[in-house]
This record gives C-alpha cells, structure tokens and sequence, in this order.
C-alpha cells in the first residue's frame, strides 16, 4: 500500500512537470478509450426488460450467473406467470425461490482463463451504456485465443457468443489505431464480415433488451422506489405548505 | 446554588414527576423560554436539519445492522440481501447513503453560517469548538461507514486512509499493521470499523451534540446582525426585546425548513440515489478485490477539498508526511477560530471589505478544491490545488490582521428585520 501511495505520489510529481493541457484528456480507462455508445437503460419498459429475461436465459445464463437475483422475484416483478416461468426460463434450479445459478460446472476457469463474472450488479458497477456498447464491439482478432477480441474491454475472454445473431465484423481498416485513444461512432469502427440473422437494427434492440433486463436485475426495486418517490413527493410539497401556513399563523405577532 | 425541585410548582402527574426530574424546567429552559433572536434568515435552518439527519442516521443504522452481516466474506452480500429481499431494506438503505452525504452538506452550510455571522466570537468559543470536534468525529464516522459495504472503492478507499498512518515516522508501518489488526485491509479491520461505526462514535457524536447544544442554550444564539439580544431585556419581564420563545415560534420555522429540506433529500433517495456516481460509487458494486485496484481512488465527495490538500503537498525530505500534516492541519486550524477573528463586529454586515472578500474568495475556494480533489491527477489538478490549499490557510491565518485592519459599520442597538 505504501506503494501505492508512491505510485500515486510519483505520477503526481510526473504530471506536474508536464503541460497542464496536453493532460486535459487524460479520462481513459475502464472503456480502454473507447466511446461508449449513448444508451439510457429503462427497466421500466417490462416488454423489453421480459424479452431480455428470455435471451439472458437463453444466451448468456449458461455462463452468467445473476446469484442477487431469485427466480420468483424475476417473475413477479416482470408478470410472468409461474408455468412460463418454470418451462421456459428455469434451466438451473426447480425451486422458484432460487438464485440465479449457473449450470456451468467450475472448470470453466479452465476454458476460458477466469470464471464468467456474475452479472447481478454489472449495469451499476460499469455502466448501462458500457454493457451495450460491450456487446455491440466484438470483433474477429486471430491473435486471441478464441479468435476474437472487444474494443471495449481489449483481450475479454469472453466467446462472442452472439455471433450467429449479428454476424461477424472486424475492425476498420481506414483508422488509424490509437490516433485519437477513442474513435469509436456507431458501429462505423468496424466492418462486416459476415451477415447474422438479425439486421444490425434488430441486432441493437436485442442488445437493448439484454441491457434493461441487467439493469433490473441490478435493482429490482427501481421502479417501486420511483412510484413509491412520486407519492413522497406529493405528501411533502403538501407538508412543505401546510407548514409553511402553519409558520405565518404563528409568526403573525411577531414584529 | 442548590438544585430546588419542581420550581414552577406544578401539580398532579406532571407534578410528581417534576418532583423527581426536572421535566418541566428542561422544556421551558430549552424551549418554551428559551429566548432565540427574532431575526434568523435561512441561513439558520441548517442545525436543526443537522440534528434531523443525526436522527436519520441513528434510526436507519439500527434498521441496517439488523440485516448487515460485518466480515469480508458476508458484508458484501448482506447489503444486496437488504437491497433486494429485506422489506423496505432498499429505501432504509438509500436514506442511509444519502443520509451520509445531507450530513456533509447541512453541516457545510450550518459551519459557514458561523463564519459568516462571527457565531464563533465571545461568549461562543466553545460551541464553536464543540462544532468543530463534531465535525471531526463526523468525518471519522462517515469514513467508516464507507468501508462497511466492502465494495471495491470501500475497500481500496480504505487501505488509501489507513496508509496515511504509514507516513509517521518510525512507527508508521507497526502502526498501520495495529490499525488494521492485519497486514492489509482485511476481516479484522473491517470488523472494528464496524465497531467504531456502530458504537463508539455514534456515542461520542451524540455527547457531543448535546454539549454543543447546551453550550449555546447556556449563552444564546448569536443572530445575523451579530447582536447580543440579551444587552437589551425588556425590564419588567426580564425577556429580551428581540428574543422570541423557540417553541412555538422557532419549531414551526423549522418545520418548514425540515419540508423543504425533505423535498430535496426524498428526491435524491427515490430518483437518483446513486447521486450521479458520488453518493454511492460505481466501483462500490463491485465485491472488495486486493488484486483489482479501481482505476480512480477517490474517497466521497465531502473529502474532495482536504483530499486536494493531500495530493497538492509535494513529498520532501523522503516522506510524504507533509501531506497528511497539511491536511490535518486543514481541520485542526478550524478550532482557533474564535481566536483568529480580531474584528471587533461579529456579523459579515458590519464587517469591512477586507472580510466579505475574504469570506467569499475562502467559500469559492472551498467548492473549487472539493472539486479538484475528486478528479483524476493532473498537473492542471496540481496546479489548482495547490493554490487552493494556500488560500485556504491564508484565508485563516491571515485572520488576525485583516479582521483588525479593516473599518467597520456601526453596529445597531436592535438587530434589524
């Protein structure tokens, strides 16, 4: 630790030397300098957060566990009925009350060099915008292991495990890499190699979908809390008048 | 002189009781005839919702140590548990976290009232410095409850803190490892972080709060003008002229204050609790990781202006300990001051230029640096902090010699509407 303060104190020192505005833009990081694409994440959309829950089953569920997430709640936040819910969504468990497992047994760390992280939290902890730009940027990188790389997270280890739905792309050739740390504009980065059996506008909605489904599932309790806040405000801007009378009637002898 | 019992001689139960303890007494010596300024402006609001938020603390932190489960291992997972399975456990804890942040706010504000109207000067040194001990215990307290979630930025934030140890002299390293009760961040300090969170300086918070109060019952409350209503008292009753009951008078002001600070504080807890990314951090939704350090240690927001003093003093002699003198010095040179201030007017009314400049330049300069501490280093960061943190200092140590040199207004008889 006191390395790190050393490491801290020193880059401190170094960048004190340097031009403050050749250090303006100095905000890379978690996305790799990347441009995150503009996404709003609604989980109050329950249509899109549903269709989410069901390609999140489908797709990514395998790997992914949601452990902070039960199956009921998930059913009864989104009004899925129970039989739906038990034939169609339910591959890891038969007790409704359940977490969101994994089927995956352990050694997946061996496959594919670390366990697939649990999603539970991923929209808070990085961002809704990151998770849709993450699935939106991979691209074919013969220099990784399993032939493909992310723009956003550079050497995931993760499969591009929608590829049969967006096809395959590969970087630009027309940019110059790291020109400008980030150029990332709506896709434009990356050229199609192949066709997927969604049109890149289906695609984005299917990753929208994805996304609002993670963004509930990192708090389930949004949208009640949000109704909930609608009547608190109601309630104290009433208080905040009633009070308010209530203070000039009692202030009016005071001179 | 000796304690009489029951000296309003009342009768029936309130009487038995009054007796027995002074029930009576405390309500009109605190309330009912405890004789406040007439002219509090809205600068004014700021104590009471101060003692609103302690309570909102004290409260919602027995809900939450119901469910949270202390321990590396268990901290992280017990505050999702009550996030999503405790009923109401999501809102309990979200009045909480902001709970933390309004606190900051309110005494912010409530500390500048103080300097704005010499709230500090002769009779009130001591409630001044009951504040600012308030003010440091706070500041202890919300660190500790940072690190409890066990996040990532708890715990990164955290071994930052605790390594400030590091840089005493000789004993530093010995005196972290104690500190933590491990070599790094561990279950140990977790465990008593809790501790001190949930027992030890909650206690001395609230013992101090009362000292703060009764100090100031004990004088009186200082007003915007700076007068002392007490000079002049009307001669058959004893009251002052300009002195009005606190109760009712004062506690349906408040209340109004409490409305309207409740509009603001609701608004935040249901619509935006995260409070942009600074009341509750991105990376604090990650589990604590000793191999994954967050990019950008920050610590919360309401020490972005004594974090910027840490990172602008430049390390010297082979030690970075100048850092941590800088900013420790940064809140002890808070306690003089009453001592400081020579003018001889205590409201920034009848101050002179010299102090309304001063004032306003220190209050820019304070947001300035809380902003700048909270962003990624830079030189231009460097840069501002460092100016920022001498203006801090000369803003006090300069004091002396600006609050005497300057003219002042007359001050009135009676404090104005």
């Amino acid at each position: 630790m006191n390395l790190l303060m050393n490491q801290t104190l020193t880059r401190l020192a170094r960048a004190a030397v340097v031009a403050a505005g050749a250090l303006v833009a100095n905000v890379a990081g978690a996305n790799a300098g990347v441009e995150l694409l503009p996404f709003t994440a609604d989980s109050g959309n329950t249509a899109s957060v549903q269709r989410g829950a069901r390609n999140f089953m489908a797709y990514c569920s395998g790997c992914h566990s949601l452990k902070y997430l039960r199956y009921n709640r998930m059913a009864e936040d989104l009004n899925i009925p129970d039989d739906v819910l038990k034939k169609n969504l339910m591959f890891t468990s038969d007790k409704a009350g359940d977490p969101i497992k994994v089927a995956m047994p352990a050694a997946s760390e061996q496959w594919f060099g670390r366990v697939p992280p649990d999603l539970s939290l991923e929209t808070r902890a990085r961002g809704a915008n990151w998770v849709y730009t993450y699935l939106l940027s991979f691209y074919l990188d013969e220099s990784r292991p399993l032939g493909v790389n992310n723009t956003v997270l550079v050497g995931a280890s993760m499969p591009h495990v929608l590829w049969e739905l967006q096809g395959w792309q590969k970087k630009a050739e027309h940019k110059a890499e790291g020109e400008h740390g980030g150029e990332h504009h709506g896709g434009s980065a990356f050229e199609k190699v192949t066709e997927g059996s969604l049109k890149p506008a289906e695609y984005e909605a299917f990753v929208g979908d994805l996304v609002n489904f993670l963004d509930y599932a990192s708090e389930p309790g949004k949208q009640a809390r949000i109704s909930l806040g609608l009547k608190v405000m109601l309630y104290l801007f009433g208080l905040l008048v009633l009070t308010y009378l209530l203070k000039k009637e009692f202030w009016r002898d005071v001179h | 002189m000796a304690i009489t019992p029951n000296p309003y001689k009342t009768t029936g139960a309130l009487g038995w009781i009054d007796d027995r303890f002074p029930l009576t007494k405390m309500w009109k010596d605190h309330l009912s005839e405890y004789y406040a300024p007439k002219n509090f402006n809205f600068w004014y609001f700021f104590g009471s919702l101060a003692l609103l938020v302690l309570v909102n603390q004290l409260l919602t932190g027995i809900f939450l140590t119901m469910h949270y489960k202390p321990g590396a291992e268990t901290a992280f997972d017990s505050v999702e548990y009550i996030m999503r399975d405790v009923p109401w456990g999501n809102v309990i804890r979200y009045m909480h976290s902001t709970g933390a942040s309004a606190f900051f706010v309110v005494v912010f504000l409530h500390m500048f009232r103080g300097l704005l109207y010499g709230s500090y000067q002769k009779p009130r040194e001591l409630i001044w410095v009951f504040g600012a001990l308030i003010f440091l215990v706070l500041m202890a307290e919300a660190f500790c409850g940072y690190v409890l979630p066990w996040g990532n930025m708890s715990y990164w934030g955290a071994a930052v803190i605790i390594n400030l140890f590091g840089t005493i002299p000789f004993i530093g390293p010995d005196l972290v490892v104690w500190i933590q009760g491990d070599f790094v961040p561990s279950d140990a300090t977790l465990n008593r972080l809790f501790s001190i969170h949930v027992i030890a300086l909650p206690f001395v918070l609230v013992g101090l709060v009362v000292a703060h109060i009764l100090a100031l019952h004990e004088v009186g409350s200082n007003n915007p003008d700076g007068i002392e209503i007490k000079k002049n008292k009307d001669p058959a009753t004893g009251i002052p002229k300009d002195g009005i009951p606190f109760h009712p008078y004062y506690t349906v002001k408040d209340l109004v204050g409490v409305a309207g600070f409740l509009i603001i504080f609701c608004a935040v807890i249901f619509f935006m609790p995260d409070g942009g990314g600074y009341f509750l951090e991105a990376p604090n939704f990650t589990p604590a990781s000793q191999t994954n350090t967050p990019e950008h240690i920050t610590p919360a927001w309401y020490f972005g202006t004594y974090y910027a003093m840490l990172r602008a003093t430049p390390s010297f002699a082979g030690t970075q300990i100048w850092g941590v003198i800088v900013m420790g010095a940064a809140v002890v040179i808070l306690f003089f001051v009453p001592w400081l201030d020579k003018s001889k007017v205590k409201s920034i009314r009848y101050k002179g230029v010299l102090s309304k400049t001063a004032l306003g330049i220190f209050a820019v300069n304070f947001v300035v640096l809380n902003y700048y501490g909270l962003q990624p280093p830079s030189a231009l960061v460097q840069l501002v902090s460092q100016i920022g943190t001498v203006i801090y200092f000369a803003f006090f140590l300069l004091m002396p010699w600006y609050s005497a040199a300057e003219t002042t207004k007359p001050v009135p008889d009676r404090v104005t509407e």
